[in-house]
C-alpha cells in the first residue's frame, strides 16, 4: 500500500527536481539569433517522471535494507544458499548440453545467415567481449580499479598500424606481436602503480590513458597524430588476399577464436593459484602478503595478461576497420568496458560476455536512442552499484563447506 | 622578463582555479575518503547556470554589474543543490559498501551529468561573454595581466579565507573535523554526520561554482566537457599538496599552475595536459601523502 506521507515525499521529490533542472532542462540559448527558448514540456516531463521514480526508488530501497525478505533463509544458514538460476542451468547437464551445442552452431553459421552489416556488428560485440574479459581479470578478479585500459587496445592497433606500414608486417606476425607489446606496457604502467590502491590507482591509470591518447594525437612524426592511417591491410588466408565480404566473414571466426581462447584461459587461471591470488588480494591486501602471495608479482600478472588481451583485440580492430586514429581510443571507451564488466557481473565470465553483447549490439539496433546511450550508461553505473553491485549474472563465490558437521548431528 | 612575468601571473591565475576545485576534492575525500569524479561536473553546471542566466538577464536589458552578481549567485545556488542531490542519489547509499563500488558509482555520476547537459543544452561550445570590466588603474600593465585575472586572484583569496574560518573557528567546521577523524565517534558525540556531508557537499561544490564561473568568463568558452578534464587537474593538485588538507590543496594549485604555464610557455603547448599526469604519478610515488599531507595512517 502506498502511504499518504509517500505521496507527500514523492511530490517533494518532484518538486525539487523540477527546480533543480529548471535552468538547463527548460531554458535553452540560441547563441545565433539571441532568443531564449523555454521548454515547458520537460519541466512537466522532469516533475512526473521523478514523481514516480521516487516510488520505485523507495521501493528498491527498501528491499535493500538488511532483514527484508531474509528471515526464510537466516535459519537455514548452514545448508548451501540455492545457486541462482543462471549456475543452475551451468549444473544441469539435459539443458547446459543442447543449449551450448545451439549456442555453437549459431555462432558457426551466423555469418552465412545474417548479412555482412549483422556480422560486423557483431565482430565489434566480440571484440568487446574480449576487452571485457580483459578488464575483467584486472577490475573483477584483482580488485584494481583500471580506468586506462583503453590505452592498451590503442598499443595494439598501432603497433598492427605501424608495423605493417613501416616493415609491411602480416597480420598473423602483428598478433603476437601485439600481444607482447601489450603485456610490455601493462607492466610498465604496473610499476610506478604498485603501491597504489583503489582511488589512486584508478586516477593514476585514467592519467595513464589520457597521455598514450595525447601522444598518439600529438607526436605527428611517429603516429600521424589526428588524421590516423589508413589503408590497413585485413588478415589474409594463407597469402590469398579475400574480397571485403568474404574477409568480413573470415575476421568473425578470427574472433571467435580469440574468444574461446580466452574464456579458456580465464577460466582456467581462474581457479589456478595464480587466480585465486588475485581474488585474495582483492578482498585484503595485508591478509593476502600474511599468507605469503607475493604481491608485486600478483598485480603485474593481472595488469600484464589484461593487457595483452586488450592489445589483442586492438589488432583485430585495426585489421576490422582498416583505419586507426586517436579517436576510437578516448576514456569513454575504458568506461564502456568498465560498464561491461560492472553489469554483466565483476568476475563472472558468462556476465560479461552477456553484458557486453546487451551493451554494444542494443545501441546499434535501437539506432533511435543511440544519443542517449551514454546517459544510460552513466546511470547504470550508479543504479547498478546500489541494488546490484554484484552484476546480473554475480560471479559464485567458491565456498569451504565443512561436511564433517553435519554427519556428527546424524550420528 | 616580462614574458617570465606574464607566464608567472597566468600561472597563478591558472593556478587559483584549479585550487578552488581542489579545494571540494579535498574536503570531500577528507571526510568520506571518496574521489567524487563528478565534481568536475559541477563546476561545468555552475558555469551553465550562469551563462543561461546572463543570457536571459541580458535580453531582458540589465546593466553588467547587477548581472554578474545574480548569475554568480544562482550558479552558486544552483551548484551547492547539485552538489547535495548528488551525494544523496550516489554515494549516501554506499557509505558502508567497498570503495571500489563509490567509486564507480561516482565515474556514473560523472559520465550522467555530462550527458543530461549534452542532451538538454547543446554538444557545442558556447561563447561566455567577458563581464569584467576593464579596469582603469591596470592600464599600464594590460600587457602583463588582465582585470579578470585580477579578479580571479582576489576571489580566490576572499573564499580561501571564508573556507578557513568556516573549518577552523566555527562549530559546523569544528565537527566537520570530527567527522573526518571517525565518523562512529562523532555520531556518539552528538554530531548529525548526514548533515555535515551534506553541508561538505555543499560548500565544496559553492566552490566550484565560483571557480567554474570564473574561468568560463577567463577563457571565454564553455561546453558539456569542460568539467572533466579541470575536475582531473584539479584532483591532481588536492593530492600534489596533500589531500585533505586545505592549504595544501591551495599550495597544489599554485604548483601545478605554474608548471602548465611555464612548461607550455618554454616548452611546447602539445603535451600541456601530460605534465599534470606525469607530477600525479611522481608524486605518489616518491611522496604518497603530498606536500603538507600527514602521512603514516594505514587501516587495517
Amino acid at each position: 500500500m502506498i502511504k499518504l506521507n509517500e505521496i507527500k515525499r514523492a511530490f517533494l521529490v518532484s518538486a525539487w527536481f523540477i527546480f533543480l533542472t529548471f535552468p538547463i532542462m527548460v531554458i535553452r540559448i540560441n547563441p545565433v539569433e539571441h532568443i531564449v527558448e523555454w521548454r515547458w514540456k520537460n519541466m512537466a516531463l522532469v516533475g512526473i517522471g521523478s514523481f514516480f521514480l521516487s516510488f520505485v526508488w523507495n521501493y528498491l530501497m527498501k528491499q535493500k535494507e538488511p532483514g527484508f525478505k531474509k528471515t526464510e533463509t537466516a535459519e537455514k544458514t548452514d545448508t548451501i544458499p540455492p545457486l541462482p538460476p543462471a549456475r543452475r542451468i551451468q549444473r544441469e547437464k539435459r539443458i547446459y548440453i543442447p543449449a551450448l551445442v545451439a549456442i555453437g552452431t549459431l555462432t558457426i553459421v551466423f555469418p552465412f545467415i545474417f548479412s555482412m552489416y549483422q556480422t560486423n556488428i557483431m565482430v565489434s560485440a566480440l571484440i568487446y567481449i574480449m576487452l571485457g574479459l580483459g578488464l575483467n581479470i584486472v577490475v573483477g578478479l584483482a580488485g584494481l580499479l583500471d580506468l586506462g585500459y583503453v590505452a592498451f587496445y590503442a598499443v595494439g592497433a598501432y603497433a598492427y598500424a605501424l608495423l605493417n606500414y613501416h616493415f609491411g608486417i602480416s597480420f598473423w606476425m602483428a598478433l603476437p606481436i601485439g600481444g607482447v607489446l601489450g603485456a610490455v606496457f601493462g607492466i610498465l604502467l604496473g610499476f610506478p602503480v604498485l603501491r597504489l590502491r583503489g582511488d589512486y590507482l584508478a586516477i593514476v591509470t585514467l592519467g595513464f590513458g589520457e597521455i598514450i591518447h595525447i601522444i598518439l594525437q600529438n607526436w605527428n612524426e611517429f603516429s600521424f597524430g589526428p588524421s590516423g592511417i589508413a589503408n590497413i591491410p585485413r588478415p589474409s588466408l594463407f597469402g590469398i588476399d579475400l574480397s571485403v565480404h568474404s574477409s568480413t566473414i573470415y575476421i568473425y571466426y578470427i574472433m571467435i577464436g580469440l574468444c574461446i581462447v580466452t574464456i579458456f584461459v580465464v577460466n582456467r587461471l581462474q581457479n589456478s593459484r595464480i587466480g585465486r591470488a588475485w581474488v585474495a588480494l582483492r578482498e585484503d591486501e595485508l591478509a593476502c602478503q600474511a599468507m605469503g602471495i607475493d604481491k608485486a608479482k600478483t598485480k603485474l600478472t593481472a595488469f600484464a595478461l589484461g593487457a595483452t588481451l586488450a592489445s589483442m583485440a586492438g589488432v583485430v580492430f585495426a585489421a576490422k576497420t582498416t583505419f586507426v586514429n586517436p579517436a576510437s581510443f578516448t576514456i569513454w571507451e575504458s568506461i564502456i568496458i568498465l560498464c561491461i564488466v560492472v553489469m554483466g557481473g565483476m568476475g563472472s565470465i558468462i556476465g560479461v560476455i552477456a553484458g557486453a553483447l546487451v551493451l554494444i549490439l542494443t545501441p546499434e539496433y535501437l539506432r533511435a536512442f543511440s544519443e542517449y546511450r551514454m546517459l544510460a550508461f552513466g546511470t547504470m553505473l550508479v543504479v547498478m552499484m546500489i541494488f546490484r553491485p554484484g552484476g546480473f549474472i554475480p560471479d559464485v563465490r567458491r565456498i569451504y563447506k565443512f561436511e564433517g558437521v553435519k554427519s556428527m548431528d546424524k550420528s | 622578463m616580462d614574458y617570465f612575468l606574464e607566464l608567472f601571473l597566468g600561472g597563478l591565475t591558472r593556478g587559483s582555479i584549479y585550487a578552488l576545485i581542489a579545494l571540494g576534492y579535498t574536503m570531500v575525500y577528507g571526510i568520506i575518503e571518496l574521489i567524487n569524479f563528478a565534481h568536475g561536473e559541477i563546476y561545468m553546471i555552475g558555469a551553465f547556470t550562469a551563462l543561461i542566466v546572463i543570457s536571459v538577464l541580458t535580453l531582458m536589458g540589465m546593466n553588467t554589474i547587477a548581472i554578474l552578481v545574480i548569475a554568480g549567485v544562482v550558479a552558486v545556488i544552483y551548484s551547492s543543490a547539485y552538489g547535495y542531490t548528488v551525494e544523496k542519489i550516489a554515494y549516501k547509499p554506499l557509505r558502508n559498501a567497498p570503495r571500489l563500488s563509490a567509486l564507480i558509482s561516482a565515474i556514473g555520476m560523472s559520465l550522467f551529468l555530462q550527458n543530461y547537459v549534452r542532451l538538454a543544452q547543446t554538444p557545442n561550445f558556447l561563447s561566455f561573454p567577458n563581464l569584467i570590466p576593464d579596469f582603469e588603474f591596470i592600464k599600464p600593465y594590460a600587457h602583463i595581466i588582465g582585470s579578470t585575472e585580477i579578479v580571479i586572484l582576489i576571489t580566490t583569496a576572499v573564499v580561501m579565507v571564508l573556507l578557513t574560518i568556516l573549518i577552523k573557528f566555527t562549530n559546523t567546521g569544528k565537527a566537520m573535523r570530527a567527522t573526518s577523524q571517525d565518523k562512529t565517534m562523532a555520531m556518539l558525540v552528538g554530531i548529525n554526520v548526514n548533515r555535515i556531508i551534506s553541508i561538505t557537499f555543499v560548500a565544496g561544490s559553492a566552490t566550484a561554482a565560483i571557480g567554474g564561473v570564473l574561468i568560463a568568463s577567463h577563457i571565454g568558452m564553455i561546453n558539456f566537457y569542460i568539467g572533466f578534464m579541470v575536475g582531473i587537474k584539479a584532483f591532481v593538485a588536492a593530492v600534489l599538496g596533500g589531500i585533505g588538507s586545505i592549504p595544501g590543496a591551495v599550495l597544489g594549485g599554485f604548483i601545478l599552475g605554474w608548471t602548465e604555464s611555464f612548461a607550455t610557455g618554454y616548452v611546447s603547448s602539445d603535451y600541456e595536459d601530460v605534465f599534470a599526469f606525469l607530477f600525479l604519478v611522481l608524486i605518489l610515488i616518491f611522496r604518497p601523502a603530498g606536500i603538507l599531507g600527514r602521512s603514516g595512517k594505514h587501516e587495517i
